[in-house]
């Protein structure tokens, strides 16, 4: 067991390697250079943006060196700060390079460049300054947490109930007319866009017909449209996935002994075809759960739930580049956390694994 | 038992020959719809791109963009009305001076309709160029490591995993806004999340054939692993990819629509998540054509994808059936 989780433990060593780099490249390497345009906006002096590049590290060197090409007005930044205290001035020189002047600066180390910045900042737990919220990114993000999991939670847990509940009326049925329909029924269901899931379902049952609340995070009843809401556009596949992992075990041998023993058709499904067919299954669910804490993107903004969902939408309209990193590299870690938690847990519930 | 297997004898002939698979596809009633629609979807797309074009060409403004001050939000109903009242010459002179159009007007008075074929338009590029970007990436990645093994199928299993373990749309997201708003962001957001899925199978696939008497006869004959790869493997993985592209190509579109939709998508041209954006603020004041029409759009399109890709994946690959009667 211990080297079973050591070994484990050992694979999720180049997959975290693997974000951070990916990140990186996609947050610095390619958006690094456009990120202080997309945060402040076209109305942005030149000096705004230095500003912005030295707060956020984008006038470090990439990878490795000690100089780095930065805008042209950031030694004129860099003496306004040094002025007022803020910072020391830094060394800065000019260069041709492919027929036009770069302006380059010296940096206060070989290490003090994006990448090591990146990594240190990010084994400290230090995830930025938010410019949306005007917080620190990792209080943004503590606080949505909650809100998206009081969200995504009953959605995953009534959901999968429903979902199964039908497929096991599908392979009760199969073949026969109460299968065909809910197939027909589960490809509808997934054919319709989730916009229009979100839209339809705030406009029609919440200001039409004023069942529900329209807005608002008050009370559990705040909630239950947009928990059937999700569950709704998410039911289409999860049926057909969890017809198909029954289907799978149904016409094992097994089941053909259980009904030569001349037990009830309800009692095969349920004792002998659904608990073999659970394993598919909650390798599926299980692995819904890291994108969980992430929320729902457009429920959460739509019905006014202050969670991660919402945030991140927020932070996306307005260029908030923090926390739509952030959340990211969260997403992606948890992600990791939540699928080594999940097979060990299978690792102690089932002695086989360890072997394979 | 037995019928069910001269099924699958029958299925398997079927999957040898792509004509086999057409005429199976053909003889169902529904998936016989699905590729009427698929068509017709492609035919209005094409005369989307063309008018498109035309108008672009010629630097006019398009017709799906022409305000039209005097016919704002006008519903289909009272168009058609006075259509059939222009017919049967019953005309007033409002309804002589309404132009016809069939799916209503917007709040600037643009034809909903040819603003839906616009949509159409991007919906096919969207399913396309994400196509072409995630398809030959995860098949070239998933050929070489299911044939190679080793250390290049490692390498190939890390970079699955770890754009696996981005969190999906906001990844997409992430990659869209920092490549730009437009088309562009939406193309590179979902081809480079996407071809996880693809590579994934065609691995597998690869991995089954990897071994079997037809690839151990190349590799004695001296072919090199290209010729193996291309010429004798890529062939027999070929059925996935086009399952794979039935699949991708309906889920690209709605993701498109999610993007446009948020705002960082297609700017300033009528894509569907653009026109449920404008109309979904509408919908309150009783503007209910503009949303139901590009709601009904989207609806047939990926509903024929999805049964087509059902019924492709069950003529292929009988051990995978989803459809009726498994």
């Amino acid at each position: 067991m211990r080297r079973y989780i050591l070994r484990r433990l050992f694979e999720t060593v180049p997959t975290t390697v693997g974000i951070v780099m990916l990140t990186f490249v996609l947050f610095n390497v390619v958006g690094g250079g456009s990120a202080a345009e997309t945060v402040m906006g076209k109305s942005a002096t030149a000096e705004d943006l230095a500003n912005f590049d030295a707060k956020n590290g984008y006038d470090k060197p990439l990878l490795f060196g000690r100089w780095a090409e930065v805008r042209q007005d950031a030694d004129k930044a860099d003496a306004k700060r040094a002025k007022a205290g803020k910072c020391r001035p830094h060394e800065f020189r000019t260069e041709e390079r492919g027929g036009r002047t770069v302006l380059l600066q010296k940096n206060d180390g070989p290490f003090d460049t994006q990448f090591f910045n990146y990594v240190s900042d990010l084994a400290h737990g230090r995830l930025g300054w938010s410019e949306e919220y005007q917080q620190p990114v990792a209080r943004v993000l503590a606080q949505g947490a909650g809100p998206s999991l009081s969200l995504t939670l009953p959605i995953l847990v009534c959901g999968t109930l429903a979902g199964l509940s039908l497929a096991m009326a599908c392979a009760a049925f199969r073949g026969g007319r109460a299968d065909a329909a809910i197939l027909v029924a589960s490809t509808v269901l997934m054919s319709v866009n989730y916009v229009v899931w979100v839209l339809g379902g705030q406009f029609f049952l919440a200001f039409k017909a004023r069942l529900f609340p329209v807005w608002g995070y008050e009370s559990a009843f705040c909630l239950v449209l947009p928990v059937a809401i999700g569950m709704l556009s998410s039911l289409g596949v999860d049926i057909r996935f969890f017809r198909a992992a029954i289907l799978d075990e149904i016409h094992r041998p097994y089941v053909r002994t259980a009904q030569a023993k001349g037990l009830g058709r309800l009692r095969i499904l349920v004792r002998h075809v659904l608990r073999n067919a659970l394993i598919p299954v909650v390798t599926y669910v299980s692995l819904q759960i890291p994108h969980l804490f992430t929320g729902s993107l457009l429920l959460e903004s739509f019905f006014g739930i202050p969670g991660l969902g919402a945030v991140s939408i927020r932070a996306i309209t307005s260029g908030d580049m923090a926390v739509v990193r952030a959340t990211v590299i969260a997403g992606a870690l948890l992600y990791q956390f939540v699928n080594l938690a999940s097979d060990l847990l299978y690792a102690v519930l089932d002695p086989r694994v360890k072997l394979s | 038992m037995t019928a069910e297997k001269a099924e699958k004898g029958k299925m398997e002939e079927g999957a040898a020959s792509g004509r086999g698979v057409l005429r199976r596809l053909w003889g169902c009633m529904s998936t016989r719809l699905c590729l009427v629609a698929v068509a017709a979807y492609c035919a209005v797309a094409l005369y989307g791109e063309a008018s498109y074009r035309i108008s672009r060409a010629m630097d006019v403004t398009p017709s799906y963009n022409a305000v039209d001050d005097a016919h704002r939000n006008v519903s289909p109903v009272r168009s058609w009305g006075a259509a059939i009242r222009r017919m049967c010459g019953t005309a007033g002179a409002e309804d002589a001076a309404m132009p016809f159009r069939p799916l209503g007007t917007d709040n600037l008075g643009r034809d909903v309709a040819k603003r839906c074929v616009q949509g159409a338009r991007i919906a096919f590029h969207v399913g396309i160029m994400t196509s072409l970007i995630a398809i030959p990436l995860g098949v070239m990645l998933g050929c070489a490591g299911g044939y190679f093994g080793g250390r290049v199928d490692s390498a190939v299993v890390w970079l699955c995993a770890t754009v696996a373990s981005m969190p999906g749309l906001l990844f997409i997201l992430a990659i869209s806004l920092v490549a730009g708003k437009g088309l562009m962001g939406i193309y590179l957001g979902i081809g480079l999340t996407t071809w996880v899925g693809v590579c994934r199978t065609i691995r597998a696939e690869t991995m089954k054939h990897r071994d079997r008497a037809y690839v151990q006869a190349a590799r004695v004959l001296g072919y090199s692993h290209m010729r193996i790869i291309c010429r004798h493997i890529l062939p027999n993985v070929a059925h996935l990819i086009l399952i794979q592209f039935s699949i991708r190509f309906p889920s690209a579109v709605s993701t498109e629509v999610f993007i446009s939709f948020i705002g960082i998508g297609v700017q300033d041209e009528p894509s569907w998540g653009n026109m449920i954006k404008n109309a979904c603020g509408r919908l309150w004041q009783g503007v209910w054509w503009e949303l139901a029409s590009v709601t009904a759009a989207i609806f047939v399109l990926v509903l024929a994808f999805n049964r087509l890709a059902d019924a492709l994946r069950d003529c292929f690959d009988p051990a995978l059936r989803t459809g009726r009667g498994a």
